[in-house]
């Protein structure tokens, strides 16, 4: 299987999604910003950081970028594309996913694990997913999804809530919701559920000695639904 | 303007230092040089006061690479791979500005190590506040947090570790001090020395603007009534801006178009300018109509003093200038060739084709003054004699969970949390541990490291105190199954004008000169920052350390929570009960005086080895220093951290619980050994002839000691976890 990640200037997480990606048996390549165009990809990632600084709205000038269109018409074609934290954003901003993404409700940058909540499985991301609560983790200042009474209901109607934030149980709360995202909300799908925006960082949970494992189960999976 | 000595007094020269410049120029400085003159001679560049203590420094060593005197310090971690590493102070901008002071000094220490061709892997810090009650503390806390969080997490470094301490003596001064790890190819380091004539010298990053002006003379002084008035003084960090020229920098050094580089930090262009060729003994010409400038009609003067923020000089082999600026061009980074190599031993500056300036480097540099200033011996308090009829009325429990919920030892999980700590994916051990540990990417070898300061032991004597951080450092690596490699400090003291401050710089220099040397932990970089003094009240001597270590298989890293019900809890190292200047009686007893614990070197390196050995060999699986608080607040710690208990035994020929207990002796550890270990364990405890005492058991759930303690770990952990977290929202 073949991925692509996109390197805007401030991306800081790409080197690790390389890593990761690779790490599983995909073959990846590093597309720079101002490219005109994606090698023949079968996933393309939107890594984390800040964006051309993040010093407008995070993720926005990224998304009038010279590659982005590129990106938009390979979703539009129905291919896949996972934006992690910056990259959900930046998703958020191009109009590829509802909603956006406001500071965290205590205003506080937050680096923690936490548990999300896999809520569809009809989907080629957790599709054979065993499990039902992953332990991810979040870095992020501006995490705190907002939308529409209108757009949560499309949301929620069409099952485009990917993860939400839970406890270990799997309970969602006030108190397993790190930043005040509405219904909890970690990561949400557009209706063809081919684009992916998450704010946890599946790539930073690669192996047993780091913040933990379950990101493994997240990239395996990815590439057993294209077996 | 005309350049009088009021107008060198105002630049923060001495009458006599103005003489001695026109002695040296055998004329009257114009008002550009005059400012040359001024950042280079002031004690923040020149380390006029230190200098002559700094040479005793313990600096060589088999795996030192680079000491002191480049823009970091180099150590071999053997395959090629080499480690760049230094702590530098941002006090005085942080305490004007606590946001930008503290963003910036995280952002000047990162470029000092990508000068030298290291990718960051890691960031620490040590930040020191006034007293919690002070009016100020929240604020600055939490602006100094946000900033170092700001700059480090876009940027996309781990913070890994970092020390937070509360003092009144830093009421009116807080501390910053922030530490940078880099990771390069030990055949790819590059350095400041300028080569060759007639080469091009290149400016590249941000724009000049009139930020930061007089940046490194205002480090140089006193703070009085009037501080709101140097907020221009500080810099504005702009981290995107420095990802963007840490990339470039980094693409370019692929390849061998650079002779030398130098970050612009303290002093600018100035410093950067004089500092290469000096250290090439060359001279060098900037055409300064050709820096590029943020703002409209700099002048000269300006543009020499500026200290905006991520922007490098480079001397670059001639002909590689195009290929160069395809790169910054890529990275939408300004470039421009401001000037050259010359043989003149000058500097020479010209604006409008004019010649504006014009300075024999050496007088800048070799030049510039020293001191052998004043200094008084700090006597060693007298040891206390503690009334013990008076503890009976305390109970154990109630001390503990006092001791734990104390501002300098409490959880500070509400600062870290606010730090990325995991970007890069290489972060195996997180803050809140001894140490944290990064792996070097891609192979199986881990880099350990710490940050410690202890005012209190110095500030009561020097000499000790200077010892003891040291150790303390050399302890925090070793319990996270690190082998100690080297050091960097960062020397923050009052005004060295005064003998008390001078000597306590000196003594505390000489300690930590001392341990080094004994422990091998070589002093590799670093920087003194003085005058950390506000209306004549100066700070606790507050030299802090960064240790690092190597770990040559990151599987055998340990950490410090408890794992297994049933396991043995050993103390490594003999308990006194040193309780003059611990935690306990200043909480308990608010008593301030005496004397630090005693450092014994020896014990420090042999207990040190054996505790290594012991995790080399995999026979222990957790294991925690015994510092400040003692052996009951480091077991607590443990249990915390592990959501475990422990069984106290009945400690035999015990004199004193309160001083077992709470006593701060050094050279001790508290390490966790499986049944299955601990034959073999008692062996090698032996062959070190280490003295050690059984301490306890792990147990499900609760700290027990006989009728005394009877604490549930949950309990134990609401006292240690919010205490900063409640004073914040409160």
């Amino acid at each position: 299987m073949r991925s692509s990640v996109i390197i805007f200037p401030g991306s800081n997480c790409d080197r690790d999604m390389d890593v990761a990606l690779k790490k599983f048996g995909f073959k990846n390549q590093m597309v720079w910003h101002n490219d005109q165009s994606i090698p023949k990809s079968d996933l393309i990632v939107l890594p984390g950081g800040f964006s051309y600084g993040d010093y407008l709205r995070c993720g926005s000038i990224a998304s009038k970028s010279k590659i982005i269109k590129s990106v938009i018409d390979f979703a539009n074609s129905g291919g896949l594309v996972l934006g992690i934290c910056n990259g959900f954003q930046i998703l958020t901003e191009t109009g590829l996913l509802n909603g956006i993404l406001q500071q965290n409700k205590f205003l506080n940058f937050i680096c923690s694990n936490v548990y999300v909540k896999v809520k569809d499985k009809q989907n080629k991301y957790f599709k054979y997913l065993k499990k039902d609560v992953l332990e991810l983790h979040i870095a992020h200042n501006e995490g705190n999804y907002f939308c529409s009474d209108d757009e949560l209901k499309s949301l929620e109607d069409n099952n485009q809530i990917a993860v939400t934030y839970c406890g270990e149980d799997g309970t969602e709360n006030e108190i397993t919701n790190p930043n005040g995202a509405i219904k909890n909300i970690a990561g949400i799908f557009n209706k063809n559920k081919n684009v992916l925006g998450m704010m946890p960082h599946p790539e930073r949970m690669i192996d047993k000695y780091l913040s933990g494992e379950d990101g493994s189960l997240f990239f395996k999976n990815i590439l057993d639904n294209f077996k | 303007m005309e350049v009088t000595e009021a107008v060198a007094i105002d630049h923060g020269l001495k009458k006599e230092e103005f003489s001695k410049i026109c002695e040296l120029l055998k004329r009257t400085p114009n008002l550009t040089e005059l400012a040359i003159f001024s950042a280079m001679w002031n004690e923040h560049c020149s380390y006029k006061s230190s200098r002559k203590h700094l040479k005793k420094m313990h600096t060589k060593g088999k795996q030192v690479i680079q000491g002191p005197g480049e823009n970091a310090g180099v150590i071999d971690i053997g395959d090629d791979d080499a480690i760049v590493f230094k702590i530098e102070s941002h006090n005085h901008p942080s305490f004007i500005e606590p946001y930008q002071g503290a963003a910036t000094g995280v952002g000047g220490i990162m470029r000092d190590v990508f000068t030298m061709g290291a990718r960051p892997i890691a960031n620490l810090n040590s930040i020191h506040f006034g007293s919690p009650q002070h009016k100020k503390t929240r604020n600055l806390l939490r602006g100094v947090v946000k900033g170092i969080g700001g700059y480090g997490n876009c940027i996309g470094v781990p913070t890994i570790a970092g020390q937070t301490t509360f003092d009144e003596s830093y009421n009116g001064n807080i501390l910053v001090n922030a530490m940078t790890i880099g990771l390069v190819n030990k055949n790819k380091i590059f350095y400041s020395k300028a080569a060759g004539l007639d080469k091009p010298v290149i400016y590249v990053g941000s724009k000049t603007g009139r930020d930061g002006i007089h940046g490194a003379s205002m480090a140089s002084a006193t703070f009085d009534d009037k501080i709101e008035e140097k907020k221009p003084t500080v810099q504005v960090g702009d981290p995107f801006t420095e990802k963007l020229l840490l990339e470039a920098c980094l693409e370019l050094m692929a390849d061998n178009s650079i002779i030398a580089i130098q970050d612009m930090g303290a002093a600018g262009l100035t410093s950067s300018s004089v500092e290469m060729a000096s250290k090439g003994n060359l001279g060098i010409e900037l055409n300064l109509s050709e820096v590029p400038c943020r703002e409209e009609k700099m002048t000269p003067y300006e543009i020499m003093l500026s200290e905006s923020q991520e922007r490098m000089l480079i001397v670059l082999e001639k002909g590689k200038e195009k290929h160069a600026k395809k790169i910054f061009d890529k990275w939408n980074l300004d470039f421009a060739v401001i000037g050259k190599t010359t043989n003149s031993k000058k500097i020479e500056l010209i604006f409008d084709n004019k010649k504006v300036a014009e300075i024999p480097i050496d007088l800048l540099a070799e030049n510039a003054p020293i001191y052998d200033r004043p200094w008084k011996k700090t006597k060693l308090p007298q040891k206390l004699k503690f009334d013990k009829d008076e503890f009976k009325s305390l109970k154990l429990s109630d001390c503990l969970k006092k001791i734990l919920s104390n501002s300098n030892i409490s959880d500070k999980k509400w600062i870290w949390d606010q730090y990325d700590h995991t970007v890069m994916g290489d972060t195996i051990q997180k803050p809140g541990g001894d140490a944290g540990v990064v792996r070097v990417h891609g192979t199986n070898k881990a880099i350990a490291a710490s940050v410690d300061s202890s005012a209190l032991y110095c500030f009561s004597h020097p000499l000790t105190g200077g010892k003891q951080i040291v150790c303390e450092a050399y302890r925090n690596l070793i319990s996270v199954g690190a082998k100690p490699i080297a050091i960097t400090n960062c020397l923050n003291f009052g005004n060295p004008e005064k003998e008390k401050n001078m000597g306590e710089f000196v003594e505390c220099v000489e300690g930590i000169t001392e341990a080094s040397k004994y422990l091998d932990f070589p002093v590799v970089s670093g920087n003194v920052s003085f005058y950390n003094e506000t209306k004549d009240k100066g700070i606790k001597p507050t030299p802090t350390i960064g240790g690092v270590g190597l770990i040559s298989d990151y599987q055998q890293m340990l950490t410090m929570d408890f794992k297994t019900e049933g396991n043995l809890v050993y103390v490594i190292g003999k308990t006194d009960g040193h309780l003059d200047q611990s935690i306990f009686a200043r909480e308990l007893l608010n008593e301030k005086k005496g004397p630090p614990p005693t450092v014994n070197l020896f014990n420090e390196k042999n207990i040190g080895e054996t505790v290594l050995d012991l995790s080399r060999k995999n026979l222990i699986v957790s294991c925690h220093d015994v510092s400040l608080g003692g052996i009951l607040t480091a077991v607590s710690k443990m249990c915390i951290k592990g959501k475990k208990g422990i069984t106290i035994n009945s400690l035999k020929g015990l004199t004193n619980k309160y001083e077992y207990f709470f006593g701060e002796d050094q050279a001790r550890y508290i390490i966790e050994i499986p049944k299955a270990s601990l034959k073999i364990v008692n062996e090698i405890l032996d062959k070190y002839s280490v003295h050690f005492d059984e301490l306890g058991t792990v147990n499900e759930q609760s700290i027990e000691y006989k009728n005394d303690i009877n604490l549930p770990i949950e309990e134990l952990a609401d006292a240690h976890k919010y205490w900063l977290k409640k004073y914040m929202d409160s």
